[in-house]
């Protein structure tokens, strides 16, 4: 078994390591966390067995955080942003998203998916907006949002055009406009670049934080890639094989203005991209 | 189905827009005509086998009239076939509607509710043993020579495919999209309207074309099991009177009126689901 580790934000400095201990935040403040998870088991009950997704899960997101969550296959990270969600409930614990308990299917976040889900018989456009129609939102004020959203994301003038018709790194910019329409406080992404192929998700990265930098929102990014979850977040949180646990919690110590370049050639990026290998590489060698 | 909604600043083309270039007419119908010549050629074999054979007198013209003499028919009796096909057309298009009615009906209840599903599919498949052709003269028995039995059997005939397809379609919905509709806040009859049953109908569709040739089947069984009208009437009477070009006519005027409710169908769906066939002929993407 790995070490368990329910540290909450303000306690990273008692993680046994040397990154973490050396973290001291400043960005939580005494404000309610967007998202809180507390002492989180999430179980599943199969055929054949119970399997346990997710135990003893703790974490705070501050208001405008960016936060990556990192971990082997399996380990119950895209059921972490289920719950925030409130698309599964958890067997044990409680979930919060903005001081209020998570009870249902919310609707104050946006959430993107690997694949972008898409419907195909609407156009870019139309695809961002059904957020607007399915919300009842003001049409005129939604599509002004599109647009600006259309701009910021570098969609102009594939606006009209059908999902078919768009390379895979178009689609996603299309539904991370979707999941942007409603200005959403909380931005859930489960492995949204992971079908990108190397050059698009660099560009995607680069432009990913800088729509988060120009929005405000809180973001939890599921990811595979440990040079994507550096580059992009405040903290990476570091998950263990199923039954998933918080291993570690690592604060990136990056200026909040990240060129991409220049960022993945600092000690910094090395150090944190180096220690979470090291703590995925033991977690691995245990099975 | 697709209407645009047109942005108030006029969307800015910039290079390497996204285009959706329609084919020339003129290559569309080299297309078309590639398409087609193989199958034209094989049916001009068969019909100059058809007269070779029946000309040249090797089989009694009772058993085999040339297709000269089939068409002599057709040209002769224009208003007699015209008004059989025509109420044959009429029984068919009726089983046709209706099925695809109660069909689409009966998959949305059994897609939401799994204790309908679970009662009435197997139930369903159970039925589509029992051979409805063999049915037929009971439905005769209950409903009179009129139009009703032709009517029943079209429909229970043609309504299969239908459930099939669109339960199929219901089902094959992406589940993500379901989970984002759900953070949406969509209600159940939004998530129905924009996104279940679009997404169901490229499998519906498929169904429907496979429907409305077996309702063609479905009239005419009823037709032969007890009628004064129809082609299927018709039929069973040059039949009796060994008349056989007109039994041939009756053959050929059928089978137009399957291919051509069949291209209507393949039309209902390029005109309606344009996405769908464009992404089925090319898969031109536009890169980054």
């Amino acid at each position: 078994m790995t070490t368990v580790n329910d540290t909450t934000l303000n306690k990273s400095g008692t993680a046994p390591n040397k990154s973490g201990a050396r973290a001291d935040r400043t960005t939580a403040t005494a404000t309610t966390p967007a998202v809180r998870l507390a002492d989180i088991a999430v179980r599943f009950r199969t055929k054949r067995k119970d399997v346990t997704a997710l135990s003893e899960v703790s974490l705070d997101v501050a208001r405008g955080e960016f936060v990556a969550i990192v971990g082997p296959s399996g380990c119950g990270k895209s059921t972490l942003l289920k719950l925030v969600a409130g698309l599964l409930a958890p067997s044990a614990g409680e979930v919060a998203l903005g001081g209020e308990p998570v009870r249902g299917p919310r609707r104050d976040i946006g959430y993107v998916f690997q694949r972008a889900a898409l419907l195909d018989w609407r156009s870019a456009r139309r695809n961002i907006l059904l957020q607007a129609e399915m919300r009842g939102l003001p049409a005129a004020a939604a599509r002004a949002r599109a647009d600006e959203l259309i701009r910021m994301t570098g969609l102009d003038g594939f606006e009209d055009a059908y999902p078919h018709e768009l390379s895979g790194g178009m689609q996603q910019r299309v539904a991370l406009c979707r999941a942007l329409l409603h200005e959403p406080p909380v931005l859930l992404m489960d492995e949204p670049f992971g079908a990108l192929d190397a050059l698009t998700r660099e560009q995607m990265n680069v432009e990913l934080h800088r729509i988060w930098r120009e929005t405000d929102t809180t973001v939890l990014l599921v990811t595979h890639s440990i040079p994507e979850a550096v580059y992009l977040a405040d903290r990476v949180v570091v998950m263990s094989p199923r039954p998933g646990t918080i291993t570690e919690l690592i604060d990136v110590h990056l200026p909040r203005e990240r060129e991409y370049a220049a960022t993945l050639a600092t000690t910094e990026f090395h150090e944190a991209t180096g220690r979470i290998r090291e703590l995925l590489g033991a977690a691995g060698a245990h099975d | 189905m697709s209407q645009r909604v047109l942005s108030p600043t006029a969307p800015r083309k910039t290079a390497g827009v996204a285009e959706r270039t329609r084919p020339s007419p003129r290559r569309r119908a080299v297309d078309a005509a590639e398409k087609a010549w193989r199958p034209l050629a094989l049916l001009v074999v068969c019909f100059g086998a058809w007269w070779v054979i029946a000309a040249a007198g090797w089989v009694e013209s009772y058993l085999l009239p040339t297709p000269g003499a089939t068409l002599d028919v057709i040209v002769d009796k224009p208003g007699y076939l015209w008004d059989h096909g025509w109420v044959t057309t009429y029984e068919t298009l009726l089983g046709f509607v209706i099925a695809v009615g109660v069909g689409i009906l009966s998959a949305v209840v059994m897609v939401y509710s799994s204790t309908v599903e679970k009662t009435l599919y197997p139930i369903l498949l159970f039925a589509q043993v029992v051979p409805k052709i063999a049915i037929a003269p009971l439905f005769v028995v209950w409903l009179g020579f009129g139009i009703g039995p032709k009517v029943l059997i079209a429909v229970l005939i043609a309504f299969f495919p239908v459930v099939i397809s669109m339960v199929t379609g219901l089902k094959a919905v992406d589940p993500e999209m379901l989970q984002l509709s759900a953070t949406m806040g969509a209600k159940p009859w939004q998530t129905f309207l924009k996104i279940r049953f679009p997404a169901s109908l490229p499998h519906l569709f498929s169904g429907l074309k496979v429907a409305v040739t077996l309702a063609v089947t479905g009239a005419v069984v009823g037709e032969f099991v007890g009628a004064n009208e129809g082609l299927g009437y018709v039929i069973l009477q040059a039949n009796g009177n060994l008349d056989t070009p007109m039994l041939f006519a009756g053959l050929l005027v059928m089978s137009l009126i399957g291919v051509v409710l069949f291209v209507l169908v393949e039309i209902a769906e390029k005109l309606l689901l344009p996405w769908h066939a464009s992404r089925r002929d090319t898969g031109a993407t536009t890169t980054l």
